[in-house]
């Protein structure tokens, strides 16, 4: 079997999250050897995963943690109860 | 890890016997999580924050509801899930627009942006304000479903079986969302990136390689 370009995109998730068969993986590295496009396809989605995922990419607003354990102090005080449905 | 989950359930067991302030030590490793989901759903900062602290007290308020068969961080993330997406329901309906949420399983173009010579972009970019700006960007601009996969798989690290049960949607169906909301971005950015990094310029090229 030989994939084609369109192909190997499908399986890009599967890929990085390596999810493949054995069988699969080793077809789309044989194509990935031969095609630069697909290669560049797959590291930059993989670079890009890693840029917006890392801890400098998000920020917290300044004085956030302090606001809200101001907030939380207050309802501490409380006792939890028996609450039910926002988690489950 | 396992010592984490077991410290986080004896804080959870004292928590409930009484010591409340100790809630302040169980939830201090989430709090960027639980703002980080709400915000890419609201996309608007001061309306994340407060969205953070209510789910935070919620989730004081409902302790007892955490069972300990799922993570705490997992608990704790499905209830900032639901809040972001019940507030963005009220803005929406206040703005009458709904249009985004119409669009279930939009058919289109999921191609990937083509390029032959792509360099690593290095982690070291980051220290620029407008490259982390544009990351959060192109996020904000995925549509809902996609991004609500988005944050709980890449960006808080959920597996399938959590992010498909957070949101009430199949494995499969979480499956399709996060490969098209990575393709999109992908599509968005990677050109970017290889404008607007020195990774790209030949002469600084090579440093990077």
């Amino acid at each position: 079997m030989k994939l084609e370009c369109k192909q190997v995109w499908e399986h890009i998730l599967e890929y990085l999250d390596q999810q493949l068969t054995p069988e699969v993986r080793a077809e789309i590295e044989k194509h990935l050897e031969n095609c630069e496009a697909c290669s560049a396809i797959l590291d930059s989605t993989r670079n890009v995963l890693i840029l917006t995922a890392d801890n400098r990419t998000y920020e917290l607003p300044v004085g956030y943690s302090k606001r809200l354990h101001d907030r939380l102090e207050m309802v501490l005080r409380e006792k939890p109860d028996s609450g039910n449905t926002s988690g489950d | 890890m396992q010592e984490d989950r077991q410290h986080e359930a004896e804080l959870i067991r004292r928590i409930l016997g009484g010591e409340a302030d100790l809630f302040h030590e169980l939830i201090r490793p989430y709090e960027k999580m639980v703002y980080v989901t709400i915000f890419t759903i609201l996309r608007n900062e001061t309306e994340a924050e407060d969205a953070a602290q209510e789910v935070m007290i919620n989730a004081f308020r409902h302790l007892k509801s955490f069972r300990g068969d799922s993570k705490f961080s997992t608990w704790l993330i499905t209830i900032a899930m639901n809040e972001g997406r019940q507030r963005l329901r009220k803005i929406k309906r206040a703005a009458e627009d709904s249009l985004e949420d119409t669009i279930e399983e939009p058919e289109g173009d999921f191609t990937p942006a083509f390029l032959t010579d792509w360099r690593e972009i290095p982690l070291e970019a980051l220290e620029r304000k407008e490259l982390r700006q544009k990351l959060r960007q192109a996020v904000e601009t995925l549509p809902k479903i996609y991004r609500e996969v988005f944050v709980l798989r890449d960006l808080q690290e959920m597996n399938q079986e959590e992010t498909a049960a957070a949101l009430g949607i199949s494995i499969p169906a979480a499956k399709v969302r996060l490969h098209r909301a990575r393709m999109m971005l992908q599509k968005t950015l990677v050109p970017y990136l290889k404008e607007n990094t020195p990774a790209r310029k030949s002469f600084f090229g090579r440093l990077f390689q």
